[in-house]
């Protein structure tokens, strides 16, 4: 397959980017609004062409834990669901961390708590960049605002999560999920043949055997790795923040969100420009490592930041730990479902403003 | 007569069965007289005679064999509790030519873990479910398992199995026996030399099922626990042939046509 551009839904582009990135395998089981993956992948067939596993799963916990089987063997696996999904998956998400192995996760999330709604949200903020399962450890999480982007982030997420050997999360939302907008899809990448040397693919002579555990009873042994963990994330923060910034330069008030959330504040910036007021937009693309430099520097320049998103106020928490009590932060958020107009979110930078 | 010393017994020519090559000198955790280590043996036995080792990838569960890792020379993962039919389904559709296991206890296979144990053998993946029963939850301290037998005693019904309350021993052979996934469903144990034998033709039967994929084998193995059911060895094997055979009958419950 060669480059080519397509008028998609945002799970639809994930599911062919998948296949595009040489995928071994996807593990699922259905959840609205994500459903669409699986079922993309099911009708593509891509054992039949690239030899790409495609299986549905029992359950949410089945597909993470296949997940942790494939990725043992050094393969190249995903697996994708939506909120009440995802809280399933923490206990494979943890296991997957504390063996250090690379896979792909894709949550389009939905409202909440609990069954919660269908529709957008961004609540799953907290869960995805701080842990979410026990222990401690983190994701590298990737927040697309495009279609184009879950496309793209399909095989960034995989070459973040074999080049750190940790779990990667592309945090969509069922709006991006949902909406379709043209995306360039990559051409064809072959399967890889390589044979990792920490994987589990059988133990040749040549090797002690490979052992994949999260386990180890010696706590003096377990402090040193979660050192090593720590030292791993570091890095991250160090080599992988990504953001975008919209009209900062001369900006005197921030509006700060990802995702779903930025797409209205860029029509928002726009708006308020039009009425003379300074705004600017730092959009962060990694949530965790998260721009807490680049914020911090705004901070000093700046009259204040306002996070917008679609939860109950999660991010504004990694605002105000990054400009630390430099500037005024604030938060302005809709949940269960409800996504924010351009124009209230203007209104509210302007009660922002006024103090 | 002379006395017999034991440097009289421990000859190479009186020797019957020898250490496997693919046991590591690791020492076992396990308690004296427990079932497990010699189920090791008999795995690793068929590993090393069917030349398996550069193609196997085996799981460990959550529970006492949690380490089985340390004693069997092979690539291992440890999975969560439970979980391990849901590695195995992986590792054997993204490497078919592999050899794969799961080692599991009850509490593992048939509490948690139930729903992966039914849909792996539903699906009837190519692989070998090794399951360790032992009516018992040792590593955690000999707390009630699902096989635990009627009016047995344990750290959570220190009044005996009360089914009215707790529901009835489940026997998983015959349950996974009923779906058309799996291939080779059999009972066997390993408290007699004779028992040893048949566990190890009955894994030598499921490597060959196996390399021609014809689906799910499960083998069961009715193991003791001296120290959660607070018995000596020698009383926890007899405790065992009297009262676990009678509830989980040892043989093979369902056999493929012969090609």
């Amino acid at each position: 397959m060669e480059k080519e551009l397509r008028l998609m839904k945002g799970n639809e582009a994930i599911a062919e980017a998948a296949i595009r990135a040489g995928a071994d395998g996807y593990f699922g089981y259905p959840i609205t609004p994500q459903s669409e993956i699986l079922e993309y992948l099911m009708e593509a067939n891509p054992q039949t062409t690239t030899g790409m596993v495609v299986l549905q799963a029992e359950s949410e916990v089945a597909a993470i834990n296949m997940v942790y089987g494939g990725a043992a063997c050094g393969k190249k696996v995903m697996t994708s669901s939506s909120s009440p999904g995802i809280s399933l998956k923490q206990e494979g998400i943890t296991y997957i961390a504390g063996a250090e192995l690379p896979c792909l996760i894709v949550n389009v999330v939905r409202g909440g708590p609990g069954l919660g709604t269908i529709q957008p949200a961004q609540s799953d903020y907290f869960q995805a960049t701080k842990g979410g399962g026990h222990g401690d450890y983190h994701l590298l999480v990737l927040a697309p605002s495009s279609v184009q982007e879950m496309a793209d982030f399909v095989e960034l997420g995989f070459d973040l999560a074999f080049k750190y050997r940790n779990p990667v999360m592309i945090l969509s939302d069922g709006a991006i999920g949902q909406m379709m907008e043209k995306v360039w899809l990559k051409p064809q990448k072959k399967r890889s043949e390589e044979i990792l040397p920490w994987a589990t693919t059988g133990k040749p002579a040549s090797r002690p055997r490979n052992i994949i555990t999260s386990l180890d009873l010696d706590p003096e042994r377990q402090e040193k790795f979660n050192f090593k963990l720590i030292a791993k994330y570091r890095e991250m923060e160090e080599n992988e923040v990504r953001f975008e910034e919209f009209m900062t330069d001369d900006a005197e008030y921030i509006f700060v969100a990802y995702g779903t959330s930025a797409r209205l504040c860029q029509k928002a910036l726009q708006l308020a420009r039009a009425e003379g007021i300074k705004a600017g937009l730092l959009r962060p693309i990694t949530l965790f490592p998260y721009p807490k430099k680049r914020l911090n520097e705004l901070a000093d320049r700046v009259k204040g930041m306002l996070a917008v998103e679609m939860s109950a106020g999660q991010m504004v928490e990694d605002v105000m730990l990054s400009v630390n009590g430099k500037t005024r932060v604030s938060h302005y958020g809709r949940m269960g479902g409800m996504i924010p107009t351009p124009d209230e979110v203007l209104e509210n930078m302007k009660s922002f403003i006024k103090g | 007569m002379a006395e017999i010393t034991f440097n009289d017994i421990i000859k190479p020519e009186n020797l019957t069965y020898k250490k496997s090559k693919l046991m590591t000198d690791n020492v076992m955790h396990y308690c004296p007289g427990c079932g497990h280590g010699t189920a090791h043996q008999v795995l690793a036995e068929v590993l090393e005679e069917e030349n398996l080792q550069e193609r196997t990838v085996g799981i460990t569960p959550v529970g006492c064999s949690v380490l089985m890792y340390n004693y069997i020379d092979v690539d291992f993962q440890e999975a969560a509790h439970g979980r391990a039919p849901a590695l195995a389904t992986a590792v054997k559709r993204l490497m078919p030519d592999k050899f794969v296991f799961t080692y599991q206890g009850d509490g593992d296979l048939a509490a948690i873990g139930t729903a992966e144990t039914i849909h792996t053998c539903n699906r009837g993946e190519n692989i070998l479910i090794l399951f360790i029963n032992n009516g018992i939850y040792g590593m955690t301290g000999g707390q009630m398992a699902p096989t635990t037998l009627e009016g047995m005693k344990s750290s959570t019904s220190p009044y005996g199995r009360d089914i009215s309350m707790m529901g009835s021993p489940i026997k998983m052979a015959d349950i996974v026996a009923m779906l058309p996934g799996t291939c080779y469903v059999t009972r066997q144990s390993v408290n007699t030399a004779g028992g040893v034998r048949k566990l190890k033709k009955a894994i030598k039967k499921a490597v060959q099922y196996q390399n021609e994929k014809r689906g799910t084998c499960f083998i069961e193995v009715v193991s003791n626990c001296p120290s959660g059911w607070k018995m000596t060895p020698v009383e926890s094997n007899k405790w065992m042939e009297e009262n676990m055979f009678l509830f989980y009958p040892l043989g093979d419950i369902k056999v493929p046509a012969e090609k």
